[in-house]
């Protein structure tokens, strides 16, 4: 991506021009980390006009809901996943929707499909064998997860077992002491080595935003993840108490115009636990066409980690092609 | 359905329209959308039979035909609120509660009709009514329902006003209906709503909700109108009381015609309200603090914050956060859901705004706008930000009323500070900070009745709102603005300007020790020479010229100065260089009013001589009372919905001047001075002008009492044309004045100048009866309401 030369004029800082849609990383600057401000009350105003101040209606739901397929990381992370029900997931991830729904959408030839479908370690050369040839990418949550406290060497292991087994997306996740603890540099170290491990593959950085007790920390682990090279910050494993809600979402889209702004990096984000109905998914998506643009609403950039949401999306197109309102056991189970 | 595919690439945002139809349908079954007037619970037609149209101000179309107010029509509402007054004042508290409970309910109830009816008519955004306007109205006759159920017990010995008369803007139609009438019912006045030429439907709809929740007839009276109607209003003389929101020039109007009628008056008036932020801001926030502060309502808001002031270092990355956030404002129909800036009110308005951003542009300021392009059917403004404004420059000055934000920067708190004060207006303001220090540091030393931390365009009805300055006085809601409506029951019996019946100087001061005259001594007596007393020192008159004091047996008891404008400009710069007393803590300010009356007490006897022994024992009662009251006039915590608090603090008026009444030479000098210092004022005060002797005595208690040089200064001579001087000088903030209703009339028609807030009394009051001479009333016109909002939270 290119870095114009006013931006980098405007914040006084000189970064290399970027052309790898990855991010590099920038060394770890504790200063910027450290004059991060977040005001909780004024976040959660604006958090809470989001889905007030914007909405879409008709052709542009549909549009939009359509999108927000196509940015799903269709996900299962059960203690009691199979081969059989990853199976069905992956068979879910290439026909999304009901083809009579797509005909009559009239958006046959977008070919839409989700985004990534993301399982354990243990059930990606099962996921990677179902999407074969799909174009579908299966991405491993990793490190430990959900915790991530596993010991450190068998967590790198870990994510290089599962590129190895064919992943091309590896979800870790943070150790959160060390940001409720404001070791920034061992923070920084930790997603370092990880990114490093994950090689070609695009790694996203949970922050399990739920254990990180306040917006100045969310804010500041994002900055750390990001600067230590994280392609994506995500919120949450979904196993937290409270996983993906607004107020964290803007503090880290915030995070990641800040890091564009002074690195010229383009970073994606991804919400995750807890987005289960349609309108959830508009919300999310207008938090990033209001605060990052419209390149945040492809999936290059922005990811929807979700399991019950695809069928309640489905319902709702179903309503707009039909006029009537639609029943979850009419559409193919996830 | 071809376009699904399309604009699943373009990504980009449809129209989400809000159904006008059944606001239509409302109109259109109300003689075919034509309003007469709401009088004693019936729809009547005007008189003369005018009617005005009023215009949805983004499509130009014509909603309805609104009557046009005469005098009879006027007359026929104020008889209609006259009748109904006794019997509604006279309902028990909890009845008058059941009926604003009744409103709250049917304003829910038809909560979106209400909010179509006002994004028609006023241009702002559905959302904007739909989210805030409405809720807020419901929410403030729900608050005041409380205040109707508590009025006795919480407002023992007081009682209403009687009629009041309501004049409110077009920016918030509903909302000010809601403000201005549920404190005037709850506190159980009747009220003659005058609705803005521009907006007057929802006033409409609202008083057929009245209608529908049994409101007796006559107690909630709207009469439509152009600012002719008004002024009938205003003038009316059963009217005894006017509250009026709008600009400062029509303020300062209303201050005018009602100067010397006795009506009571409360402004909220025009702002220009700072936006301070330091460079430890949220910067991310503080842009959505500024789309709420200016981009709100589309600027149309008094206390918009309309000047953003920027520390130094920050002011270039906050001025590109905001321009990238311009370019994603989305102005167009008020009714769409998903638009942030609606309509401009009436093509008069854009005129304004347009004429003055031109003005901006040639006096050197940077404009910007964001690339896209308004809507051209109807009244529209896109959002507009300036940099390089200097504080001279014109749009830096003066209220704009539109979407335009004027930026500057500054370098340090105590500069933030000065160029937030830096204007005529005191109506809100915005700081901007993380560190709780700065914040509550500097949130005290701005001039404005509203201060929100980390925030803005916060509103409850559980807070008060009202301005400093020539924002107006009085504040609209909490229990500050339940005030507004109640008077002492004492002062019932009295009509409104009924002239003082002044009581005679109770004793011949011709014993006092020190006068002149034939003494039984041998030697003559020493001469006494009386000065005016400015900062501290006694200082002989400008102009060199005494008066002649003389006892009601015709003897010259002694000679005082004759004070002239200026020994009065002095005394004004003496009692401001003194300002640091209302910093002080109440617990300094009581231990010297203690000492005052210890000093006092010790020359009992002589100042017995000249005023009687009970006045001097009442005047030392009363220095005794407002030294308890100077550490426990506390303010106040108000129960807003937010995480946070919102502090209601009294804060000293500032620099008063006091024209004390002429028949308690000394304990009408003590009751009033007193009070005001006690809150942390300095004064410029008049003594009494036939007996004044008592007052130039005090000074030399004061002088032995370590009362700070300014805090109290004392200029006798002529009390009319003294405290006309007060009031016109425009760095006095307030002026109280007892004497005669010819008086009262020139310090009201002179306080319009800067809107300095007035208590002017021309009625008798028994000084000596404490109910009546001391006590809240006396320290709550000491005092301003700031209301902080402080949200919390990590």
């Amino acid at each position: 991506m290119k870095v114009t030369s006013e931006r980098l004029r405007t914040v006084g800082i000189v970064r290399p021009v970027l052309t790898d849609d990855r991010n590099p990383g920038v060394p770890l600057d504790l200063d910027v980390i450290r004059g991060l401000r977040v005001n909780r009350s004024a976040v959660e105003r604006r958090a809470a006009t989001i889905p007030t101040r914007r909405t879409v209606k008709k052709e542009w739901q549909a549009a939009w809901l359509l999108r927000a397929i196509t940015c799903m990381d269709l996900t299962t992370l059960q203690g009691d996943d199979t081969p059989g029900n990853v199976l069905r997931l992956c068979a879910k991830a290439r026909r999304p929707l009901r083809p009579d729904l797509v005909d009559a959408l009239g958006v046959g030839h977008l070919d839409i499909k989700v985004g990534a479908v993301c399982v354990y370690h243990a059930l990606v050369p099962t996921a990677v064998a179902a999407l074969e040839g799909s174009g579908i990418p299966v991405a491993a949550v990793s490190t430990g997860f959900p915790a991530g406290l596993s010991p450190f060497a068998q967590r790198l292991e870990e994510v290089q077992a599962s590129v190895a087994a064919g992943a091309q997306e590896i979800d870790i996740v943070i150790t959160r002491a060390h940001a409720l603890t404001g070791d920034w540099p061992a923070l920084y170290a930790e997603v370092r080595a990880f990114r490093d491990a994950c090689g070609r593959a695009h790694m996203k950085a949970i922050l399990g935003t739920g254990d990180l007790a306040t917006l100045t920390n969310v804010a500041r682990a994002s900055m750390v993840a990001m600067m230590a090279g994280a392609d994506f910050i995500k919120t949450s494993t979904g196993k937290e108490s409270v996983n993906a809600v607004l107020p964290v979402g803007v503090v880290m889209v915030r995070m990641i115009r800040e890091y564009e702004m002074r690195t010229g990096s383009a970073i994606g984000f991804k919400p995750a636990g807890g987005i289960r109905t349609a309108k959830q998914a508009l919300d999310w998506l207008i938090l990033m066409k209001e605060e990052l643009g419209d390149r945040w609403l492809r999936r290059a950039l922005f990811r929807l980690g979700a399991s019950s949401l695809l069928t309640d999306i489905e319902r709702q197109l179903e309503h707009f092609v039909t006029g009537r309102y639609a029943a979850a056991h009419r559409h193919p189970m996830v | 359905m071809a376009t699904v595919a399309k604009l699943f690439e373009t990504m980009e945002y449809g129209p989400a329209p809000e159904s006008d139809a059944p606001a239509l349908e409302w109109l259109r079954q109300h003689d075919n959308g034509r309003f007469g007037h709401f009088v004693n619970g019936r729809w009547v037609q005007p008189t003369e039979g005018q009617y005005f149209e009023t215009i949805n101000p983004a499509t130009k179309a014509v909603l309805a035909r609104v009557a046009q107010g005469s005098k009879a029509d006027v007359a026929a509402a104020v008889a209609a609120a006259n009748a109904a007054a006794p019997a509604w004042a006279a309902l028990p508290g909890h009845a008058r509660a059941r009926y604003l409970y009744a409103l709250a309910r049917e304003v829910q109830r038809h909560s979106r009709l209400l909010a179509v009816l006002e994004s028609l008519d006023n241009g702002k955004p559905i959302r904007e009514t739909r989210d805030l306007d409405i809720p807020l109205v419901a929410r403030h006759f729900y608050h005041h329902a409380g205040w109707a159920q508590l009025r006795d017990t919480e407002f023992p010995g007081y009682v209403p006003i009687g009629v009041v008369g309501q004049i409110i803007p077009w920016n918030f139609p509903l909302l000010m209906v809601a403000w201005k009438v549920a404190p005037a019912l709850a506190a159980g006045n009747t009220v003659i709503m005058k609705p803005a030429e521009f907006t007057p439907l929802t006033a409409l709809c609202f008083a057929e909700i009245a209608q529908a929740a049994g409101l007796p007839p006559g107690v909630f009276n709207v009469v439509t109108g152009d600012g002719a109607t008004g002024t009938v209003l205003v003038e009316h003389p059963d009217v005894q009381k006017i509250a009026f929101t709008g600009s400062t020039e029509v303020g300062r109007i209303i201050r005018k015609a009602t100067a010397g009628s006795g009506k009571k008056l409360t402004l909220e008036l025009g702002g220009k309200s700072p936006f301070i932020v330091f460079d430890d801001a949220d910067l991310d926030s503080v842009v959505e603090g500024v789309v709420d502060a200016i981009w709100f309502n589309q600027g149309q808001v008094c206390c918009a914050g309309s000047r953003l002031l920027v520390q130094e270092g920050v002011a270039d990355r906050l001025t590109q956060k905001l321009r990238a956030r311009m370019e994603k404002l989305r102005v167009g129909s008020p009714l769409d859901k998903a638009v942030d800036m609606g309509a401009i009110v009436a093509p008069v308005q854009l005129e304004r705004i347009r004429g003055l951003v031109e003005k901006g542009v040639e006096e050197g300021a940077k404009m910007w706008q964001p690339s896209w392009a308004c809507p051209t059917e109807g009244y529209f403004y896109p959002p507009t930000l300036f940099t390089e404004v200097s504080p001279a420059a014109t749009i830096a000055q003066v209220e704009i009323f539109g979407p335009v934000l004027v930026s500057m920067t500054f370098r340090t708190p105590q500069e933030a500070v000065e160029l937030a004060n830096n204007t005529p207006y005191g109506l809100a303001a915005s700081v901007w900070s993380e560190n709780i220090n700065l914040a509550l540091d500097v949130a005290p030393k701005l001039k404005a009745g509203v201060v929100w931390i980390n925030s803005t365009n916060l509103f409850d009805a559980a807070s008060g709102f009202g301005g400093y300055r020539e924002s107006g006085f009085g504040r609209e809601g909490g229990r500050e603005g339940m005030y507004e409506y109640l008077k002492s029951d004492w002062e019932k019996g009295l009509g409104p300007g009924a002239s003082g019946v002044t009581r005679a100087v109770p004793v011949a001061n011709a014993s006092a020790p020190q006068a002149p005259g034939p003494k039984p001594q041998a030697l003559p007596p020493i001469d006494r020479t009386y000065k005016l007393f400015i900062g501290g020192k006694q200082a002989r008159p400008d102009q060199g010229y005494s008066r002649k004091i003389v006892g009601p047996d015709g003897r010259v008891l002694g000679e005082v100065a004759e004070g002239n404008r200026k020994d009065v400009r002095n005394a004004v710069e003496a009692a401001h260089a003194a300002t640091g007393w209302g910093r002080g803590s109440g617990h300094m300010r009581a231990q010297i009013l203690y000492f005052v009356a210890e000093n006092l007490a010790t020359r009992a006897e002589e100042f017995a001589a000249r005023v009687g022994r009970e006045e001097v024992a009442a005047s030392i009662a009363r220095l005794f009372t407002y030294a308890a009251w100077a550490d426990k006039w506390d303010g106040a915590v108000h129960h807003t919905p937010i995480r946070g608090v919102t502090l209601a603090m009294n804060e000293p008026v500032g620099v008063l001047g006091i024209a004390t009444p002429d028949d308690f030479p000394l304990l009408g000098f003590v009751s009033l001075v007193a009070p005001a210092i006690a809150v942390g004022n300095t004064t410029i005060v008049i003594p009494s002008e036939p007996s004044p002797l008592a007052a130039t005595e005090f000074y030399t208690v004061l002088e032995t009492s370590d009362v700070p040089d300014g805090v109290i200064n004392v200029i006798t001579g002529a009390k009319d044309p003294l405290a006309k001087v007060l009031a016109d000088h425009d760095d006095v903030d307030g002026i109280w004045y007892f004497g005669t209703a010819a008086g009262v009339k020139a310090v009201e028609l002179a306080s319009a100048a800067n809107m300095k807030r007035t208590w002017a009394f021309a009625r008798s009051r028994d000084w000596l009866d404490p109910r009546q001479g001391e006590g809240r009333e006396f320290l709550r016109h000491a005092s301003e309401v700031k209301n902080i909002w402080i949200p919390y939270g990590e």
